[in-house]
């Protein structure tokens, strides 16, 4: 597994990222980790307060407002506050296992940043199997999930990550479905690949360009739907139920280790609709088969101008935020689903849905 | 984990392409053992320190006991050391969000024992009370309910009508929870100026606001999902146990004893008694909900009603009941109130019994969750709607 994707990234590394533009080995290298760790977080952060402010003004109250202009500090005041607190372990814990498995759920959501397009060239990797990739590494955090509730040694705790175990195991295959269905769309799994093949995509037999979700417009629905389940997002939360299970998985966890958790929702949060994003919403791209201002053709690196490239960064920014915005959205409207509605939804919805989709998208590729 | 390596074996395929044949030893059920998980007394579900016992099976419930007493506070005792004015102070604090609703039913005991006239005015100003009173409860039930099934904005709705509300009573009785405007022979003090018109205004709002709850918790599909078919309660098991309220009334038993036994001035208005079909969870809420459209109706009418005069009659300076006892039930938000109220002829009452219907709801809970899956367990400790307070006395 390592040895094909370190294969992949020295040989067949497509499109350059701006970080590439400086000399040396080192230099990149450091620079694109401070690129992937800023992102990493701060922007679970702004999401986290769009979701307080938007949800304040949901429900007729005005989210937070003290801490920094406009309250846009409470999450690191939070954090700060996290910090400060007391690590509990409890005594029937299983203390090893109980005190890595937040790491085990953060770890893979920071590595999946290592391949998402903010803009032209603003990447820190082009995979070739970028996708593939990004995917893996979000299956890898329901580890974490079902380490902690079973280290927790708390009946609650256990009841969660199982629940947890089995809605990701679940949901993982109409997400890796429909997320196939664009790269056969694409004809590429590279995320910047599929970014650049959205420029210049036609629908089927006119002349119109678009973007992948207005073929795919049901695949999409599936992976947003199956994205909000895997991050255990409301109405899709029973892992966490806080009204029956306290507070699932992390009933046990306090301190800098249940901020981690957290933090880990939000960052996934980030990195699922950046996935939309890149897949369904055409990347950095303004209008369908319009180059961005500060743009020629298709909008690699080399055909941007820096405000270009800016204007790239935002426009995804955007975007992502537009999807979290959706998100919270749902949590302020709806309820809870039962467990066992959870996996029929799945089952018997969204698996056959994503297949058909998947068959239809591709006979369709081979006809026009 | 022993009991599945003796019971059942893998064994491997003997030749390419034979698969796998599994042979179960002894016999082919997967044995598990029984989990007991304690609800509470301090869990998010409970709003309160009530405890129930769960003995699940995977996620199925096989039993369910619930554990009362954590917040017994003595309420029956007390009574006996406070005179018949002072219990006002006491009883509304028992089920806490209808504090109005058990004064009047202490105020009615005492006055049905001393045979006092209460005056016409005072007992329309009571009924007045009594409905915003239970607009108030049952406004919060809407929330908490729907935060059980993990919807979170409705809450906030509900705490806005609920100022309201609050606010308006707060300017005739200077209490938010706790009002203590009852007393025997009538209230404390008459309504302040203007309040009837900024009554009239409250229920214009609230009226308007009544459908944002239909449409965004009764109507929403995930909670029919959630509460349609779950804890169905028959009829004679919810009267065996002595259920009442919106938990009887969701059975399809339209009893409510301000229709079948009416006091005050209930027989002069019409009050609609909604009821249920099959007494789930869904059926419990939907006679919530339509219980506050009810109140508002009759609110409107007692508005139109509200006549002039005094609102006390004079009172000795020891109130004292004669010797005997007396039974009052009142229709309180949650079900029915029975005070049993017994003197001995001195200044405290000798025995003050009561009936709440909190304690008896509570009650169908082992019947309704036996059977169901825990996530339906949270949606039927929801819906049988209860204050712990009223459970522990």
């Amino acid at each position: 597994m390592m040895a094909s994707l370190t294969h992949a990234t020295t040989t067949v590394a497509q499109t350059v990222s701006l970080f590439d533009g400086f000399d040396g080995f080192v230099l990149p290298v450091i620079l694109k980790l401070v690129f992937v760790l800023a992102a990493f977080f701060v922007l679970p952060l702004v999401g986290g307060y769009l979701e307080h402010k938007v949800m304040g003004r949901m429900q007729h109250r005005r989210g937070p407002v003290e801490a920094g202009p406009f309250g846009s500090l409470q999450l690191v005041a939070d954090g700060i506050k996290f910090i400060q607190k007391e690590d509990l372990i409890p005594s029937a814990a299983d203390r090893w296992v109980f005190a890595i498995a937040p790491g085990v759920a953060l770890v893979p959501a920071m590595l999946v940043f290592l391949v998402i397009p903010f803009g032209p060239g603003v990447f820190a990797l082009d995979f070739e199997l970028g996708l593939f990739y990004a995917l893996a590494a979000i299956s890898v955090s329901v580890l974490g999930v079902l380490m902690g509730g079973w280290a927790s040694a708390n009946k609650f705790s256990l009841i969660g990550g199982l629940r947890a175990g089995a809605q990701l195991v679940a949901y993982e295959l109409p997400l890796i479905i429909a997320a196939i269905t664009v790269a056969v769309q694409a004809g590429t799994l590279s995320l910047v690949g599929i970014v650049e093949s959205q420029a210049t995509f036609q629908l089927f037999g006119t002349g119109i360009n678009v973007w992948f979700v207005f073929p795919q417009i049901v695949g999409f629905a599936i992976f947003f739907v199956a994205a909000m389940a895997e991050l255990s997002r409301p109405p899709f939360d029973m892992p966490i139920g806080d009204s029956e299970l306290v507070f699932g998985y992390m009933t046990e966890y306090t301190g800098i280790k249940y901020a981690m958790y957290m933090l880990t929702e939000y960052a996934g949060m980030i990195s699922m609709s950046a996935l939309m994003v890149v897949l369904y919403l055409g990347g950095w791209q303004l209008l369908p088969g319009v180059p961005l201002p500060g743009c020629e053709a298709g909008g690699g690196l080399f055909d941007c101008s820096p405000t270009g490239i800016a204007l790239g960064v935002a426009i995804t920014i955007a975007k992502i935020m537009a999807l979290v915005f959706l998100m919270v959205w749902a949590r302020v409207a709806y309820p809870r689903l039962r467990e066992d509605q959870l996996q029929r939804v799945c089952w018997l919805v969204l698996v056959p849905l994503s297949l058909a989709n998947l068959a239809v998208v591709t006979i369709a590729k081979v006809v026009f | 984990m022993s009991d599945l390596d003796t019971k059942e074996r893998i064994q491997p395929a003997t030749a390419p392409g034979e698969g796998i044949a599994v042979q179960f030893v002894g016999d082919a059920d997967f044995p598990t053992q029984d989990m007991s998980v304690s609800i509470g007394p301090a869990h998010p579900a409970t709003h309160g320190v009530f405890r129930i016992v769960l003995e699940l099976d995977g996620e199925r419930v096989k039993q369910a006991t619930p554990v009362v007493g954590y917040m017994h506070r003595g309420f029956e005792k007390l009574a006996e050391h406070r005179d018949f004015r002072q219990i006002m102070a006491l009883v509304n604090r028992h089920d806490w969000l209808s504090g109005f609703s058990n004064e009047l039913g202490v105020a009615l005991a005492v006055e049905q024992m001393m045979e006092m006239e209460v005056p016409d005015r005072a007992q329309w100003i009571r009924m007045l009370m009594a409905e915003w009173n239970r607009i108030l409860n049952h406004l919060m039930f809407v929330g908490s309910y729907a935060l059980e099934l993990g919807a979170i904005t409705p809450m906030f709705y509900a705490f806005r009508e609920r100022d309201d509300i609050q606010h308006l009573l707060e300017s005739a009785t200077g209490g938010r929870l706790h009002f203590t405007y009852n007393q025997p022979g009538g209230l404390k003090i008459d309504l302040p100026k203007g309040f009837l018109k900024e009554s009239v205004q409250v229920s214009q709002t609230v009226r308007t606001r009544l459908p944002d709850y239909f449409d965004l918790v009764l109507g929403n599909e995930i909670f029919q999902g959630r509460t349609k078919g779950v804890g169905p309660l028959p009829p004679d098991v919810a009267l065996s146990v002595g259920a009442t309220g919106p938990t009887l009334q969701a059975t399809g038993v339209a009893e409510d004893s301000r229709v079948t036994e009416p006091y005050l001035k209930y027989g002069e208005i019409d009050v609609e008694v909604p009821v249920g079909e099959n007494g789930d969870s869904f059926d419990r809420f939907y006679c919530l909900l339509h219980r506050i459209r009810t109140s508002l109706d009759i609110i409107d009418q007692i508005h139109d009603h509200m006549p002039a005069g005094p609102v006390n009659t004079k009172l000795p300076k020891m109130v004292k009941a004669p010797e005997g006892a007396t039974y009052v039930r009142t229709e309180n938000p949650l079900g029915q109130l029975g005070y049993w109220l017994e003197s001995d002829g001195g200044r405290t009452p000798w025995r003050l019994k009561m009936r709440t219907p909190s304690f008896s709801n509570v009650q169908t809970m082992p019947y309704l969750m036996e059977g169901a899956l825990l996530p339906d367990a949270i949606s039927i400790l929801g819906s049988v709607f209860f204050v712990v307070g009223d459970i522990d006395r």
